[in-house]
């Protein structure tokens, strides 16, 4: 019985696996193909069963002109998801702890009301604030720039960062706190001597949440840039299969997913050490 | 070093959590307050410690009004009764983090965590991380924390509460000692447990629905309840209490149980009395001459650690009897119980002791 219940259960990881694995190995085996490769059938065995090349890589690191030129929006994406991450990771753990350990009163509005303000900010679909967005960028002068994406992706991801980070602190017991004011900790230092340093798997849950989401975002990227400035997203879809060749293609894919699938590696072997969120009880 | 309560209050919210404390606290001393769940021992501890603002009153350190001080400039320490220690640090880091904050220089740390582990028993779990040791384990870190402050008052909030029962004895003994050596601070001590308290001794506050019903010294307040009250909470298994009259010459307790008015007794003006006897002072056997007998039909026998506890009728009056050992008795039959009238408590109508055992019996 057990045996079989271990068959079944590697044969549904395995299954899934997969599925979600064929189409990174189709255009893994794709961007190192060439064109009399790509179109002579389904073959996955390079060397055995076609020649492979990296004329697909090559081009997407030569300067614009002579191919096509990725490697600005990937610098450009890089900073932008990283800087809006980290204010947002920041303002957003700074004000989840205020509204997790003390008390806000404005008229009929308290501290649940406000946290709801944060996250009500990503009920709405993002349409709603398309034109918003653009007409204050265009104010500040700020369109088509790398700061002004910074700030709508700040406005973005702080939500998330408050939501992970006030149900992380609500569950730190506030004895703990008080533990540290008796032994002699002002506020500031408890929270940064004290609650901050047992915050790591809240931290990185609210960190990794907010560069997917900035890292993937094509819709603000798309519609608050036009030239000078281009995300990832947008050049990728920018990449027209009439012109660029498959293998081309399959190449811009991988390296716009590969940093997602390292810090996935990366933050899985924090996430796993359940004991830094299991010793608080 | 003095600590004085007036007129303490705490209201949240329009409940009242705490009112009209009075206490006043000695250098040296170790105080127990004593309630069931929700009597205020929590509320009165926070304030204390200076981490909620009462809503009425005064507390005065040596004269000086507390309120105002912030926590952290305070010398106090306080054990939760969640195991609370700093889960990123290890066991010796914890215990070291107060004294650092406090500017000690490395070697007189060093020499302080030790000796409070020693006292402890954790001088082999320092390496350790909070998450990797028992709740006992951790229960002693917090107060090896806590003892090694050398702080004014030290409050414990019911610390062993969430200990097993075997453990819970075994530390209630090591914190005799601990704080039997303990001079040079104030210890307050909660717990919802007589036991404990009457094993702790000390000086005794008992509290119930956020009122101090009775303070004094522990061993003299168990013996002598001022009222009902304080009686049903100072006892567990609770004080059976049964109501009764006095005539001239005997007295009678519900259910028509006739007894003669014997030694304290003796001095009581005939009317309505309620009368308190403790399940521990009944027996199923005969103990001495003054046993009255009285037949009781066994409705449930629940045993407790060591010690069976016996619920009973006799003619609609319900009885709760203590017995040492784990036995089993028949239910449903009519078995002889029986009653030393010495060890009555009689309160009047108003739930004030009326004439209470004397020592010794």
């Amino acid at each position: 019985m057990a045996a079989l219940y271990r068959f079944l259960k590697y044969a549904a990881i395995l299954a899934w696996s997969a599925f979600v694995i064929a189409p990174f190995l189709w255009a893994l085996t794709t961007s190192f193909k060439t064109s009399s490769g790509v179109v002579s059938g389904a073959t996955y065995i390079p060397w055995l069963q076609y020649k492979p090349s990296l004329e697909g890589w090559g081009v997407l690191f030569r300067r614009a002109g002579k191919g096509i030129d990725i490697v600005d929006p990937y610098l450009s994406s890089l900073t932008v998801t990283v800087s809006a991450s980290a204010i947002s990771l920041v303002l957003g753990t700074l004000a989840a702890y205020g509204l997790s350990r003390f008390s806000f009163r404005m008229g009929p509005v308290k501290n649940a009301d406000i946290t709801f303000f944060f996250i009500s900010q990503r009920i709405m679909p993002p349409i709603v604030l398309a034109i918003p967005f653009f007409l204050m960028l265009q104010a500040l002068g700020l369109l088509d720039t790398r700061l002004g994406l910074i700030l709508v992706y700040v406005a973005l991801l702080l939500p998330i960062a408050v939501w992970v980070m006030v149900d992380f602190f609500n569950n730190i017991p506030v004895e703990l706190d008080e533990t540290a004011m008796l032994d002699g900790c002002g506020p500031i230092e408890t929270f940064w001597r004290v609650i901050l340093p047992n915050c790591k798997p809240g931290l990185v849950v609210a960190g990794l949440f907010c560069i997917i989401f900035g890292w993937n975002d094509f819709f603000f990227a798309f519609i608050l840039t036009f030239t000078k400035t281009q995300l990832l997203p947008v050049a990728v879809v920018a990449l027209n299969s009439s012109v660029t060749p498959w293998w081309s293609l399959s190449a811009s894919a991988l390296i716009s997913v590969a940093p997602l699938v390292v810090l996935a590696f990366i933050v899985e072997k924090y996430l796993s050490q359940g004991n830094l969120a299991g010793a608080i009880k | 070093m003095s600590l004085i309560v007036e007129n303490l209050g705490k209201t949240v919210e329009g409940e009242v959590h705490l009112a009209d404390i009075d206490l006043a606290f000695e250098k040296g001393g170790f105080y127990v307050l004593l309630g069931p769940t929700l009597s205020g021992k929590t509320s009165l501890l926070r304030l204390l410690a200076g981490l909620d603002r009462p809503s009425a009153g005064r507390i005065l350190l040596d004269g000086r009004d507390t309120i105002g001080t912030p926590v952290w400039k305070r010398r106090v320490s306080m054990v939760y009764q969640q195991f609370i220690n700093y889960p990123n640090l290890t066991i010796y880091d914890n215990i070291a983090f107060p004294l650092r904050r406090m500017g000690l220089s490395p070697s007189d740390v060093d020499a302080k965590v030790r000796g409070a582990a020693e006292m402890l028993g954790i001088s082999e779990l320092l390496e350790r991380k909070p998450g990797g040791i028992s709740g006992g384990q951790q229960q002693r870190t917090a107060l090896a924390r806590a003892l090694v402050k050398g702080s004014d008052l030290l409050l414990l909030d019911e610390p062993l509460i969430n200990l097993d029962y075997k453990l819970r004895e075994q530390l209630r003994d090591e914190f005799k000692n601990i704080f039997s050596d303990n001079l040079d601070s104030i210890v307050v001590y909660s717990t919802t447990e007589p036991i404990e308290a009457l094993m702790l001794g000390g000086e005794v506050v008992v509290l119930n629905e956020g009122r101090q019903l009775q303070t004094g010294p522990t061993h003299a307040v168990f013996r002598r309840p001022a009222t009902e009250a304080v009686a049903r909470v100072f006892n567990d298994p609770p004080m059976n209490m049964i109501d009764g009259t006095v005539a001239d010459d005997h007295l009678l307790l519900g259910g028509g149980l006739r007894l003669p008015k014997l030694a304290h007794l003796a001095g009581l003006a005939p009317g309505a009395y309620r009368f308190g006897i403790r399940a521990s002072d009944l027996g199923l056997a005969r103990g001495g001459a003054n046993d009255v007998a009285f037949d009781i039909t066994v409705e449930l026998a629940e045993i407790s650690g060591s010690e069976t506890f016996i619920h009973a009728r006799h003619a609609d009056v319900s009885w709760v009897i203590q017995e040492e050992g784990v036995h089993t008795y028949p239910l449903g039959e009519l078995i002889p119980a029986y009653l030393d009238p010495r060890n009555l408590y009689a309160f009047a109508s108003d739930g004030r002791l009326a004439a209470a055992p004397a020592a010794g019996v």
